[in-house]
């Protein structure tokens, strides 16, 4: 089983040592033929701006877009933003792949980045995680279940294969959230 | 690891490009920029006009900032906090504490933990990237030479603080402590970098980059995103340069798409050879 990281632009290293410290073949997708060799995909944080231009750049958009409807894919704040139907602050083209909604910079400026204590229902944990330049998600569908919130708003969701975050577990230690994107 | 550091890492494999109006913060926005430094002339202007170079004006980075959905930094003086201070108050995502501008301290580099702004100093060696590290720098970068298009100082930076990062890496017990009084840092940083063999911080390439060859250049010898200055609009075609550079950062290690985002670019910034600059016209003299 190999698990992609889309390796365009961000928050790449965090996730490559994190699946490796659980055993995971790890590989960076640049590519079409990179992502053909994944059973499932993480994108990383980063901006999304850049990777949507990177993608159209290299053709790799329709083919990400067609690995979104049957392989685990796990969107990570401007991951999220590129799986999310809605795209608002200001409205951007996205894969168009989850019934989520997306608010750029919902919080406001890197002043207003955070750190918070988080549950998440699946798998059951509490951690702390950093809300940087962090999106709003919001869900848009009854099959988008809510596994975590922060004061009210939903931060972590799953659709069937998909799952997207709000906020970023991979600048910690914590490993669970990736076994259980794993085991998707 | 920090919320200021984590802006950082979200910025790797990405470029920052130098705009001074928010017609260019656009421009750069649309090419794939990761973030915009919003200041008032590029560095090779800088160089041109001489003078004093201070904090850009407040009302023309909170224009670029307006215009743009992604982070934005701006630069003071080299131990200015009278600036800085500015900058936090206007939310500025990251400040460059800056060669390019005139130093404003001849003693002390900006005590960056005080700020809840996240920082980027420029480093010609390792011993001068852990001092601003245990000044609270989130990100370092070399210095290169700005506003020269020239990569060889950059590139000089890069080899050097790589170098001395395997060399520390083999030293142990008291030889540790010589490096640390000599770097001027405390020993727990130093003996932290020489068990991981890397900076606790990314290390990003500025000063000089001109071409997307330059950029992969840079990217191949280690830096983990690029800032370019005067190169893009100081080039022919500013929106072309800017799309082929992010392009060259991601694909570094691809010849072919080097060449295809290569070709009829126009003519890149004409630039100066940093070999033929009085040792007082090296911007990467300053700060210590």
């Amino acid at each position: 089983m190999k698990c992609g990281v889309l390796a365009l632009q961000g928050c790449i290293n965090p996730h490559l040592r994190l699946l490796s410290a659980i055993g995971v073949n790890a590989i960076k997708v640049r590519d079409i033929n990179e992502l053909k060799q994944c059973d499932r995909l993480i994108i990383p944080g980063g901006e999304s701006t850049t990777m949507l231009t990177l993608l159209k750049k290299v053709s790799l958009f329709e083919a990400l877009r067609e690995f979104c409807l049957t392989k685990p894919v796990w969107g990570i704040c401007a991951g999220a933003i590129l799986l999310a139907k809605e795209v608002r602050n200001p409205s951007q083209e996205s894969l168009a792949v989850m019934n989520i909604a997306a608010t750029r910079n919902y919080y406001g400026c890197q002043l207003d980045s955070f750190k918070a204590l988080v549950t998440l229902k699946e798998p059951e944990l509490q951690t702390k995680v950093s809300f940087i330049r962090a999106p709003a998600l919001k869900p848009l569908s009854a099959e988008v279940r809510t596994l975590a919130s922060h004061n009210g708003l939903g931060v972590h969701y799953r659709e069937g294969n998909l799952m997207a975050s709000a906020f970023h577990i991979e600048l910690g230690d914590e490993t669970a959230l990736h076994r259980y994107f794993m085991s998707i | 690891m920090d919320l200021k550091t984590g802006l950082a890492e979200m910025l790797c494999n990405g470029v920052i490009m130098d705009v001074v109006t928010a017609e260019q913060a656009k421009i750069a926005e649309d090419a794939g920029a990761v973030a915009v430094m919003a200041l008032e002339r590029v560095p090779a202007d800088i160089r041109r006009d001489g003078g004093i170079a201070r904090m850009s004006d407040p009302a023309l980075i909170e224009a670029i900032k307006e215009a743009v959905s992604i982070p934005v930094m701006a630069k003071v003086r080299i131990g200015h906090t009278g600036e800085a201070q500015i900058l936090e108050a206007i939310g500025i995502d990251f400040i460059d504490e800056s060669e390019v501008l005139t130093p404003a301290d001849p003693e002390s580099h900006i005590d960056k933990f005080r700020f809840k702004t996240p920082f980027v100093c420029g480093a010609t060696n390792l011993g001068e990237a852990l001092r601003r590290i245990s000044e609270g720098a989130a990100l370092i970068r070399t210095k290169g030479e700005a506003g020269t298009g020239d990569i060889i100082e950059a590139v000089r930076h890069l080899k050097l603080i790589n170098r001395e990062l395997v060399e520390l890496s083999e030293l142990k017990g008291s030889d540790l402590d010589r490096k640390a009084s000599e770097y001027r840092v405390p020993y727990e940083l130093v003996e932290m970098v020489a068990k991981s063999g890397k900076l606790p911080v990314p290390n990003f390439a500025a000063g000089g980059v001109a071409t997307p060859a330059d950029a992969a250049l840079v990217r191949s010898l280690g830096a983990e995103a690029v800032f370019v200055g005067s190169g893009i609009f100081k080039s022919d075609n500013p929106p072309a340069y800017a799309r082929a550079i992010v392009q060259a950062c991601t694909y570094y290690d691809k010849p072919e798409v080097l060449l295809e985002v290569s070709r009829n670019l126009g003519t890149p910034m004409r630039g100066v050879a940093s070999s033929t600059l009085e040792e007082g016209e090296k911007l990467a003299k300053r700060g210590w």
